[in-house]
């Protein structure tokens, strides 16, 4: 497929400017050269994204259970509300008092987002999960250097972890500290004891964890956290699970981010925008980024923020779309799309458990992970074998090799949105791929054929990376 | 999955060769599979000091990344640097394509010796 660089001729360009009235003018007198943009006409313009569009597999276009990404179906009320113009044509920098509209979402949102996850005030800024993990690490040192207590200088991470968790504590300055899973997948608590002291600033954690388990203990691992001066942060990856049933701030979490363009339906998948606001309890609000809305209460004083994180108030269309979520669904529909959520991914790991050679003898949450590790043994198929044969059989593959510590793991998240109809379609369809597989295992590793560039040569793109186009 | 007889293992699959004062470190044939194929490795420099234990490398591979564990105490005094431009060389030769080189202060006191290991490695 050509890219539009190589469709451009000059002068086929689809606007036209007005001649009268208007001079020429030099951007930058440094710039020798021109400004190279794609000559295309509009019709030709249309075609490139039609065909672009036609090879990509979304979730209008067919079963999606990448594992911690949540992929659920987003309702189309959510877009229809957010191109409104009152609040799609609006600006940033105009007077509060044009825009109430806009200012009252967040009050919303805050107040919605409070309730379901127990925490006391939330901040907009952070334009994905990974921002909003820095972020609240940032506010937990703050909170800690308001405190005088400079020792604290790591952060406690089990070796589940999502990978973005120790990233984020070390852009913020911290030392992470990694502690092994039970063999049942749990914290290991008495490992938790042995690391944890003055020096420690937080425990990062997912509940439910990376696993897709609840984490039963959970009271006693806040509780030695905090009895050792520490706080708690809550990755909200995993929120889509326990939506009105459970909430982080009565796990004993003082800070959460949640990824609003998960759980809250909002488009994701094609690189943003995002947004991952995060809340805390009392005691942390006064170091969360400024904000010029008056949605948190009693904070009008700010001297003790880590100060803006990114531009004016976040990706704004993205939390209105999150509200409309809220809103449409009410607090019963978000506990119901959470009990869905859970029920859906129990069922669909009760159905590819046996193929795996596994019994599905536990309850997961909202996702599950099997382990092509007995295949891979006996026929040699892997992890990466299998998900590409779902390629070629309309299904995108699932989230593989994550978490590390499970060998040729596929993890797998129908979420609430899927019918039984298409659950015991796709469970057929691994039933057959597997099938195949042992019937001729060469046939997987020449997987996919049907997509348009087939098996991708993910060595090679990792290592001769092209990033742009080049025009000589 | 290939076992050397004459190298010691780490039970994070690294191997160790220990020749007089020095000895060389690299990742083991098991580690290599476990791994995928490696497209990047960081590693330290001449001079840097590695302690038994802690992490002084990671590798990236097409399934993800992970820290390579010293089996050893001591200073760095040589780095192989193909490795840098050719990583891959850690899947085509584990054995060969030793990692950094360092002048031993004192070894780990949990490696095994090849039979240990292999048994080990059977347990995985």
């Amino acid at each position: 497929m050509k890219l539009l660089y190589e469709l451009s001729k000059e002068g086929r360009n689809s606007f036209q400017l007005p001649t009268d009235g208007i001079k020429d003018y030099t951007l930058c007198e440094k710039r020798t050269s021109h400004v190279r943009l794609p000559d295309v006409a509009e019709i030709d313009l249309h075609r490139y994204y039609q065909a672009l569009s036609k090879r990509v597999h979304c979730i209008e276009s067919g079963f999606y259970p990448l594992g911690s990404c949540t992929m659920k179906y987003n309702p189309k009320i959510n877009d229809v509300v957010a191109s409104l113009p009152g609040f799609a044509e609006i600006h940033p920098l105009q007077d509060l008092s044009t825009v109430k509209g806009a200012v009252e979402v967040y009050e919303l949102l805050n107040r919605g987002l409070c309730e379901v996850t127990g925490m006391d005030a939330m901040s907009f800024q952070p334009a994905a999960g990974a921002h909003g993990e820095f972020t609240a690490l940032l506010a937990i040192r703050a909170y800690h250097h308001h405190h005088s207590d400079f020792a604290r200088t790591k952060v406690i991470i089990p070796d589940s972890a999502h990978g973005t968790n120790p990233a984020s504590a070390v852009m913020a300055g911290f030392e992470v500290v990694s502690i092994p899973s039970t063999p049942e997948g749990f914290v290991d608590i008495e490992a938790l004891k042995k690391v944890v002291g003055k020096d420690t600033a937080a425990l990062m954690l997912t509940n439910p964890n990376t696993l897709g388990k609840f984490e039963k203990g959970i009271k006693e691992i806040t509780n030695i956290i905090h009895e050792h001066g520490g706080l708690v942060y809550y990755d909200g990856a995993n929120l889509n699970a326990v939506m009105g049933i459970v909430r982080p701030g009565d796990m004993g979490f003082d800070i959460v981010h949640l990824n609003l363009h998960k759980t809250f339906s909002t488009p994701h998948g094609g690189g943003g925008p995002g947004s991952g606001p995060i809340g805390c309890k009392k005691i942390l609000v006064p170091f969360l980024p400024k904000t010029e809305l008056p949605y948190r209460c009693g904070t009008e004083e700010q001297f003790d923020s880590v100060g803006k994180v990114r531009s004016f108030h976040g990706n704004f269309l993205v939390s209105l779309r999150a509200l409309v979520y809220m809103i449409t669904l009410g607090g019963k529909g978000l506990r119901n799309a959470s009990e869905m959520a859970v029920l859906n991914a129990n069922y669909l790991y009760k159905k590819l458990a046996p193929l795996y050679g596994e019994t599905a003898d536990t309850i997961c949450m909202h996702e599950f992970i099997v382990s092509a590790e007995s295949i891979n043994k006996e026929i040699g198929v892997r992890a990466i074998d299998i998900a590409k044969g779902m390629m070629d059989k309309g299904v995108h593959p699932p989230t593989i090799y994550f978490p590390l510590i499970v060998k040729e793991a596929m993890m797998f998240e129908p979420t609430e949105t899927e019918s039984l109809d298409t659950l015991n379609e796709v469970a057929e369809k691994m039933k057959e791929i597997i099938g195949e597989a042992y019937a001729d295992p060469q046939a997987l590793h020449d997987a996919p054929k049907s997509t348009p560039i087939g098996r991708a040569d993910e060595v090679m793109a990792a290592r001769n990376l092209i990033l742009r186009y080049r025009f000589h | 999955m290939e076992v050397k007889a004459n190298l010691q293992y780490a039970k994070s699959h690294e191997w160790v060769l220990i020749e007089g004062s020095k000895a060389k470190i690299g990742i083991s044939d098991f580690a290599q599979h476990a791994l995928g194929d490696v497209v990047y490795i960081s590693i330290p420099e001449e001079g840097d000091t590695v302690v038994a234990g802690e992490p002084f490398a990671d590798v990236e591979s097409v399934k993800a990344a992970s820290d390579i564990y010293s089996p050893v105490t001591g200073t760095v005094v040589a780095v192989n640097e193909v490795l840098n431009d050719t990583p891959a060389l850690l899947n085509e030769d584990p054995y060969g394509a030793w990692i950094i080189e360092v002048e031993v202060g004192s070894l780990s006191d949990d490696l095994m010796d090849a039979g240990q290991y292999e048994a080990y490695c059977a347990e995985q």
